[in-house]
């Protein structure tokens, strides 16, 4: 029999028994929405995941350090880290050179300083943090209060609501007001210094020039209030409370930790950074222009390891969520072999006249295999959609939860084209095979018993 | 005269069935030749092994022992799927209780045969309304077995019979779930189908009447055994 007739007479017979064949499709529908739901989630979380950590930058970044004041990342220094008296220093040629490098997008120094900040005539201690204008799209700042900075180099502050919270009762009303941060500048020593000791001894010493510090204000306006940190995620550099303009920052030239040091060591003629990010194009990039860096001499750290481990972690997730999403799919493959093995009791004459009108055992067979496929389809397909539903459904509740947690929504179900198609196929599959006894037990019939049934 | 040529020969066919430890034999060694075009009736009490032989002759059982020869063919022999192919392209068979497909409307249940034999969709059409039409239910096409009296019913299958115009046609007792009419114009039927389309027709019945009114030749089957062969009408 020809395949089209064949799925014809197997929807003709479905259609036949509408009830209890509407219920079997159901309980493969049910199956599949179970394991369609559960992989959503599993797919939409770790989308979720992907997404947030792949907008962070964490992912597509290589910090680096000088070897000589290499903090680490948690981990021991080795001894291929550890300082070196010939290591380079990471200033402005440093920087140059990085951004050279094939695959990177930008570089730019952590700025971050400790400082005062005055509001209203309330006089607050906090850490400053300068934010590189990449950093807009990172998503750190959706559901903020107010608006990312309006350029590179406005004179412009985003506060965290911690930071807000002890300037204000109201944070929210901070935004388009204007603060006044107290700060230390460092600049180069002017030669007309009154105190000519110093210089001669530095001369003498062999270490030409010198550093000042000089206090300073600046008024920045207030653009927005965040919750979250937008620094946070990578040891000892978060912690911050107020953001500027990475460019913003750096004109403020504020005096680092490392600056006396430069000056003891003889270089702080040329400003050197503690730390610079290069951001790559992609997390796959990484480990090749990381290997480019250290290539150059510098101290480099990576969190593309933990992607690695974060990718494990979703694998198994993902496994264990398609295991029990089986499970149901398997208890529906039984609700097929039932309904198939009924039906052959109940159309035992039936397949004793297809055979005798010429039907072979595998015609005979291919009808209640073609039966039990159809019924994967349908049920696949309603499955699907199902599956779909509920993980709308979850997405919405936890959207509402987060809202009244004062949070951005989410989407924490996902899905994908692949997995609708894989469902169905899936669906189809277990179906079939759940149908595979039944038709051979079918195609067996003999036609004279099968003709004698009543 | 017409020379005879032989279209079905069964050789000491045998069939034999195991209940337990007892054997039964439903048919004892009959040798039966059927002519082409011939019109011949097995009669015989109920259980002398007529319908045991007609369903080996239509290939739905297979001897015990003995050859059924149709066109060089021992269905004895043949592989499953050959005698289903005998059974779809060869034979026609019409049955007491009807057997149409209460499912599907009389001319799904005609249509059925072409299905199985892979006839064009085109085709299909046209020879389903020409077998309805030889049997005269035309108006009835659209109609489920249910919606159709017995006689009518009995029209269909036979209409299911003929539309794949097989070689010979065997009827396991058409009239047993008739009334005396209906049974007349079903046998009527036949005899017509016989001489038009100058088909084989292997009948069992057990009404000697109907037999000796409509058959060419009687062979009369009792305890498994054929007692006669019979003579032609």
């Amino acid at each position: 029999m020809k395949t089209r007739d064949l799925s014809e007479l197997a929807v003709r017979n479905l259609r036949e028994a509408v009830l209890r064949n509407s219920l079997t499709t159901l309980g493969v529908a049910v199956g599949v929405a179970s394991l369609v739901a559960m992989l959503s989630l599993g797919v939409g979380l770790q989308t979720l995941a992907s997404q947030r950590l792949t907008r962070s930058g964490l992912f597509d970044a290589v910090f680096v350090t000088s070897q000589r004041n290499f903090r680490g990342s948690g981990r021991p220094p080795s001894t291929e880290s550890a300082p070196k008296k010939d290591s380079r220093p990471l200033d402005e040629d440093a920087r140059q050179q990085l951004s050279k490098l094939s695959n990177v997008t930008e570089v730019y120094p952590q700025i971050r300083f400790v400082t005062g900040v005055r509001y209203a005539g309330k006089s607050e201690s906090t850490a400053v943090l300068g934010l590189p204008d990449s950093s807009r799209s990172s998503g750190a700042f959706e559901g903020m209060t107010g608006a990312f900075f309006s350029s590179p180099t406005a004179e412009e502050a985003i506060l965290q609501i911690e930071f807000a919270k002890t300037l204000s009762d109201q944070p929210a009303s901070l935004v388009g007001k204007e603060l006044t941060l107290h700060y230390a500048e460092r600049s180069a020593l002017p030669k007309n210094a009154s105190d000519e000791d110093i210089l001669d001894s530095m001369m003498a010493s062999g270490t030409p020039g010198g550093i000042s510090i000089v206090p300073r204000e600046k008024n920045l306006r207030i653009v927005g209030v965040i919750e979250s940190d937008p620094s946070a995620g990578i040891g000892g550099f978060g912690g911050a409370r107020v953001y500027l303009p990475l460019k913003t920052a750096e004109q403020l030239h504020v005096a680092q930790p490392d600056d006396l040091q430069a000056f003891l060591s003889g270089n702080s003629a040329k400003p050197s950074y503690m730390a610079l990010t290069v951001r790559v194009h992609s997390p796959k990039d990484v480990p090749q222009v990381e290997a480019a860096i250290k290539q150059l001499g510098f101290a480099t750290f990576s969190l593309l390891d933990a992607t690695k481990s974060l990718r494990l972690v979703f694998t198994v997730f993902d496994l264990f969520l398609g295991l029990f999403g089986s499970l149901a799919l398997t208890v529906a493959s039984l609700g097929i072999i039932n309904t198939l093995v009924m039906a052959i009791l109940e159309r035992r004459r039936e397949i004793g006249i297809l055979k005798a009108l010429g039907a072979t055992d595998r015609d005979v067979g291919s009808l209640f295999f073609a039966e039990a496929g159809v019924m994967g389809l349908f049920g696949g397909f309603f499955g699907v959609a199902l599956g779909w539903l509920i993980g709308s459904a979850l997405t919405w509740g936890t959207t509402i939860y987060l809202h009244r947690q004062n949070l951005p929504g989410v989407k924490i179900s996902y899905v994908p084209w692949w997995l609708a198609l894989s469902a169905i196929g899936f669906a189809i599959i277990v179906s079939l095979v759940a149908g595979l006894y039944p038709a051979v037990r079918a195609a067996r019939l003999n036609p004279i018993d099968a003709l004698r049934y009543e | 005269m017409p020379i005879a040529t032989t279209f079905l020969q069964a050789e000491s066919v045998s069939r034999e069935y195991r209940l337990g430890e007892t054997i039964i034999r439903a048919v004892d060694a009959v040798s039966l030749t059927v002519e082409k075009g011939e019109f011949i009736a097995l009669l015989g009490s109920s259980g002398s092994g007529k319908s045991t032989l007609l369903s080996m002759m239509a290939g739905l059982d297979r001897p015990t022992s003995g050859a059924i020869r149709v066109q060089e063919h021992n269905l004895a022999e043949l592989a499953a799927d050959d005698l289903a192919r005998y059974r779809r392209e060869t034979v026609g068979m019409v049955f007491q209780s009807f057997n149409l497909l209460p499912r599907m409307t009389l001319e799904e249940n005609v249509e059925l045969p072409l299905r199985l034999a892979e006839v064009h969709r085109q085709e299909r059409a046209s020879r389903v309304g020409e077998a309805l039409e030889r049997v005269g239910l035309g108006a009835r096409r659209k109609h489920r077995p249910s919606e159709l009296s017995g006689g009518e019913q009995q029209r269909g299958a036979l209409a299911r019979a003929l539309v794949n115009r097989p070689a010979i046609l065997f009827a396991d007792e058409p009239t047993g779930n008739l009334d005396s009419v209906n049974g007349e114009q079903i046998l009527l039927l036949l005899r017509e189908i016989q001489d038009s389309l100058g088909m084989t027709i292997i009948m069992v019945t057990h009404e000697r009447p109907l037999a000796e009114k409509f058959a060419n030749r009687i062979a009369l089957l009792s305890d498994g055994r054929l007692v006669s062969n019979g003579a032609h009408h």
